[in-house]
């Protein structure tokens, strides 16, 4: 009788504790700033505020300025042209599912997609015409930990949804390409809106693939080649390149001599890297964004703190 | 007083109709209920943390999933080691219960270890830790529990309420980030609650089997000299290879998935229906074993789960085959996972039953994550269906050896 008492007074203890974390945990002090209302007028370095998830920005210029938080929050945000891009994960669901929010000149919604997944990569193409993400898609907890990439695309002016590219035919040589693990991740466009470049992952090795979107059709390029970015100039691709096990070291490469260009930060980075202008890329690590220059030279530079998934408006 | 105590009177009197549960000792019902509210809090971490670490920490998942494997190994050496000190101090009760309580605190070790990937690390290996320390003696608990003749039903009820908390840790999950706006940091605050609440629980109902100490008999030499035990042994030895013809289960929901294009927002119902049928058969299964004997129950469920294998790679693929292949692929979990430590049990002298344990446990685990080497090494020369077929092929062969050498005496 006596353990009959304690075992409920111990468990409604521990519920009650377990309830009153819970439900206090509602309240984020940082939540308090009001939303300021942010537009992608030229010049603005815009990125995930990762105390609150908020989208912020700051003059590309003065990157050390206190920033401006929108109302939007974001787990990757991207942005080309009058058009932007959010990837946010429905809180409470699992397995995790993603609202893929299309976003206007001022960061209001024009389009909404659902999808299962985690939000992984995102992206515009240049032209604004077209966003693209990456998902991780996991199983649950009686499956081992595995994961698999969904790498899928929006038409912004035609409406067409394509969920996943794992269909794409893919040429080795004058092979096609055929394996059951295909794995798609990190889509980068060119500015005529119709190439593009992505991660074909499978039997634990990655590849560049080069695609033509109209025709639907890719072919491999290179070996080694995760989230690749395309430059402005269409020329070369920042890349990270695997050189351990989760170890990445970016780099770029040019398309024409297929010349690889180890950048100058040292530590492992494991991020899309995003173009400045033809001269510098951008990429998160350890909570802040950084830059540095896409030639191999200089150092790396921290431009905003507590921030990933950098954007550049120009 | 155990209620299986007063079992032999109610045979005499030819009353053998009593409701499962009543005809378990109340130390079993006590450890199932420990380990249906262990469970509640462990899946609820399991059901949130890649979701943690890709979103709120920022990790590339294919490199935590390389951090997770690490420490999956390191689990086998935990494992005999609880067992072993468990038998030696005479303190299963106590032994179960530090691994418990470790699980226990590594889940506000999660939130301590905020965003540092090594203190994350450290963490998960300390509550695997911790689920290694206790497994072999709590199975050993529930072995000396039970009568003989119940072994296999004592391991049915045990296995069924503990899948019961698996079902239910990630609704549980859910609920707290519904409430908590999406706060990782409630869910695993809860479930150190959760956890709290098992650890209580143990402490005042489970009861230990202290017997007389003979330290003599519990020295490392006479845990060795256990697989000098010829029918001990060939156990141990026939569950390990098993162990390594035996598909994972990723592999077999990865099949499932292939090749009928089951939408990932589905994916995660595959184990579910698994876990329903293991949850549902899990008692009968271990009554059938105790009636008919724990080995043929045990070699069935691999037949099972080769039939099962057969119908993935099949040249059918109607739907109701995915239902028939996930249906089988339950009862391999019922008839087996329960069932070997029924069959193991009285094989192991009563000072020595946590020890012995952990070593058919760990022969297991250990030849199971070979397994699933071998097989990701197959499937990637010859891709995915005629690795499985071969697969299947392999595990017909052993479970046909095991029939014939018949390792346990009827």
């Amino acid at each position: 009788m006596k353990k009959l008492v304690l075992a409920l007074l111990g468990t409604a203890l521990l519920i009650a504790a377990a309830v009153a974390y819970t439900v206090s945990s509602r309240h984020d002090p940082a939540d308090a700033e009001p939303a300021a209302p942010l537009t992608l007028s030229p010049g603005q370095l815009l990125f995930r505020d990762t105390a609150t998830g908020r989208v912020g920005a700051v003059p590309l210029a003065e990157p050390g300025k206190k920033p401006q938080l929108s109302g939007l929050k974001c787990d990757r945000f991207a942005v080309a042209e009058q058009t932007a891009v959010c990837l946010a994960v429905q809180p409470g669901t699992l397995p995790a599912v993603t609202d893929v929010l299309v976003l206007d000149d001022h960061l209001a919604v024009r389009h909404t997609e659902t999808l299962p997944g985690t939000p992984s990569r995102a992206r515009v193409s240049p032209d604004g015409k077209r966003v693209y993400w990456t998902l991780f898609v996991t199983g649950d907890s009686y499956a081992e930990t595995g994961f698999s990439t969904r790498a899928g695309l929006y038409e912004v002016d035609t409406g067409r949804l394509v969920k996943t590219i794992e269909e794409l035919p893919v040429f080795a040589g004058d092979k096609r390409y055929f394996a059951a693990d295909v794995n798609y991740w990190g889509i980068t466009f060119a500015p005529d809106g119709n190439r593009f470049y992505a991660t074909l992952g499978s039997k634990g090795k990655t590849y560049l693939v080069e695609a033509d979107y109209r025709r639907y059709r890719g072919k491999t390029l290179r070996e080694n080649v995760e989230c690749p970015s395309l430059s402005p100039d269409a020329t070369r691709i920042a890349f990270k390149k695997k050189v351990g096990e989760g170890v990445w070291r970016l780099s770029v490469l040019d398309l024409k001599t297929m010349k690889e260009t180890a950048l100058a930060d040292q530590r492992s980075v494991d991020d899309q890297a995003l173009w400045q202008d033809d001269h510098t890329v951008l990429y998160g690590l350890d909570n802040a964004v950084w830059a540095v220059p896409a030639d191999g030279s200089g150092a790396p530079r921290k431009l905003v703190d507590g921030a990933a998934s950098p954007a550049v408006t120009g | 007083m155990y209620i299986a105590a007063s079992r032999t009177s109610d045979l005499a009197a030819g009353t053998d109709r009593k409701p499962a549960l009543k005809r378990v000792s109340a130390n079993v019902v006590a450890l199932g209920v420990v380990s249906l509210v262990t469970d509640v809090s462990s899946e609820m971490v399991t059901a949130v943390l890649p979701l943690y670490l890709v979103l709120g920490l920022g990790l590339n998942p294919l490199q935590f999933g390389l951090l997770d494997g690490l420490y999956a190994g390191a689990t086998a050496v935990v494992r005999v080691l609880g067992g072993h000190l468990a038998d030696r101090w005479r303190r299963l009760k106590a032994v179960a219960g530090f691994g418990y309580g470790l699980s226990a605190v590594c889940k506000l070790g999660l939130i301590a270890a905020g965003s540092s990937v090594a203190a994350i690390g450290v963490v998960l290996a300390a509550d695997r830790t911790g689920k290694g320390v206790r497994t072999a003696p709590r199975d050993a608990l529930i072995s000396l529990s039970s009568t003989p003749d119940t072994l296999g039903r004592s391991f049915g009820v045990h296995r069924a309420l503990d899948t019961v908390g698996a079902f239910l840790g990630p609704l549980v999950a859910m609920a707290v980030l519904a409430l908590s706006l999406g706060s990782y940091p409630s869910v695993f605050f809860t479930s150190f609650c959760v956890a709290a609440i098992a650890v209580l629980l143990l402490a005042l109902f489970v009861r230990d089997h202290p017997g007389s100490v003979d330290r003599a008999a519990v020295s490392a030499r006479a845990a060795f000299g256990l697989l000098k035990r010829s029918d001990f042994r060939r156990v141990t030895i026939w569950a390990a290879l098993l162990g390594l013809v035996t598909v994972g289960d990723s592999f077999v929901y990865l099949v499932l998935q292939r090749r009928w294009e089951i939408a990932a927002t589905f994916f995660p119902l595959l184990p579910l229906g698994t876990a329903g049928v293991y949850l549902v058969l899990a008692v009968p299964l271990g009554r059938l074993a105790d009636r008919v004997g724990r080995w043929p129950v045990f070699l069935g469920g691999h037949v099972a789960l080769c039939l099962a294998l057969v119908l993935l790679c099949g040249p059918q693929a109607g739907i109701w085959l995915a239902v028939v292949a996930l249906g089988l692929h339950g009862v391999f979990y019922a008839a087996t996972d329960g069932v070997l430590m029924a069959a193991a049990g009285p094989l192991i002298p009563r000072d020595l039953r946590a020890t012995g344990m952990a070593v058919v446990q760990t022969g297991q685990a250990v030849a199971r994550m070979l397994s699933s080497v071998l097989f990701g090494l197959a499937w990637t020369l010859w891709d995915l269906r005629p690795a499985v077929l071969v697969a299947a092929v392999c595990l017909a062969a052993v479970a046909l050896a095991a029939a014939l050498a018949k390792p346990v005496r009827p």
